[in-house]
């Protein structure tokens, strides 16, 4: 790669290894659509809040776990990261609108929709970090 | 490490940076698909929900198992060059494709969901609702954490002058083992619908 970008500069590993950031992912994800899942179970009655609340609570620290870990990486490709990121974030924040909107529709309302809403906000941030986090990975820091 | 020594043979000629990684023209047909299931969920429309939801369905279950069962085998046992010029045409179609017919089918089918009382928790069908809760979640995470970013990392590196062999090689083999493993799910989820329609 160096040989075919001349301003890239040396060349990091392409596939050096990284810290979990996919695995830590995953494991939110799976306490998020848990959390909704035991949710979505009860409409549409009221579900207990404890055990969405404690899934959330889990799902936001790996996220925030993943966030440390990102920013600690040496020479990391942060322009393609945030490029890909951004447009990921783009299309899911209108999938998650769309799910959101489904459960406004459905009536679900108060502490039931806020768990679900911060749920979604989530998955909506997690999936563009992974995307992001894999493409870049892969890429030239300098580019 | 000199990117251009892993290169595989003939991956150079083959990977030339000539596909978008987006295909914007389907944009628009993604945007009246999308507006066509709010409206029916708007509507409570009873035949738009079950048309969204089924011609997603089927799509959904169709190419997850082609691709897990028929394509991914096949791509398997393909040249590096015929594996990249296959993937430049149809990695991104998917990356238009199955997020839009995903969203289509659940959208739809969570409100037929509640339109059928199968969501009311005395339902005798509520568990095979929930099962398929399950079946998707579990889908998700497989999808949205290792498939999709694999699918996405590949055309970035195809657009790259000098692909690296290793890596697509490595992401390819990802993307057909997450392709598989959905599409063994997607059995599950055949078995959940024909019971909750039975």
């Amino acid at each position: 790669m160096a040989a075919a970008e001349p301003h890239a500069g040396p060349a990091p590993d392409p596939i050096r290894p990284m810290p979990p950031v996919t695995e830590i992912g995953a494991a939110s994800m799976i306490c998020i659509a848990a959390g909704v899942i035991f949710t979505a179970a009860h409409l549409p009655a009221r579900a207990p809040l404890a055990v969405p609340v404690a899934l959330l609570a889990v799902a936001a620290a790996l996220q925030l776990l993943n966030a440390v870990i990102l920013s600690r990486i040496d020479a990391f490709a942060w322009s393609r990261f945030l490029q890909v990121g951004k447009w990921a974030l783009l299309a899911y924040a209108v999938i998650a609108g769309m799910i959101e909107y489904a459960f406004v529709y459905d009536h679900t309302r108060g502490s039931q929709l806020a768990v679900l809403t911060a749920m979604l906000a989530l998955f909506m941030l997690n999936v563009p970090v992974l995307i992001a986090f894999t493409v870049a990975r892969y890429q030239s820091a300098a580019r | 490490m000199a990117v251009a020594a892993q290169a595989a043979p003939g991956l150079d000629q083959a990977a030339r940076p000539d596909f978008r990684i987006v295909p914007v023209k389907g944009l628009p047909i993604v945007a009246l698909i999308l507006a066509g299931v709010i409206v029916a969920i708007a509507r409570d429309a009873r035949w738009g929900l079950v048309f969204c939801h089924v011609v997603g369905g089927g799509l959904w279950t169709g190419i997850d198992l082609f691709v897990g069962f028929v394509v991914g085998p096949i791509l398997g046992r393909l040249s590096i060059p015929a594996r990249v010029e296959f993937s430049k045409k149809f990695m991104p179609m998917m990356l238009l494709i199955m997020p839009t017919i995903v969203t289509m089918t659940l959208a739809a089918g969570f409100q037929i969901a509640r339109q059928d009382g199968f969501l009311d928790t005395s339902n005798p069908k509520h568990a095979w609702v929930v099962a398929s809760f399950i079946v998707v979640g579990i889908m998700a995470v497989i999808a949205l954490a290792y498939l999709e970013p694999a699918n996405v990392a590949v055309l970035f590196e195809l657009r790259k002058p000098n692909p690296n062999g290793e890596v697509i090689a490595g992401l390819m083999k990802r993307f057909m083992y997450t392709a598989g493993i959905t599409g063994v799910m997607q059995v599950a989820t055949l078995v959940i619908m024909t019971k909750l329609v039975s």
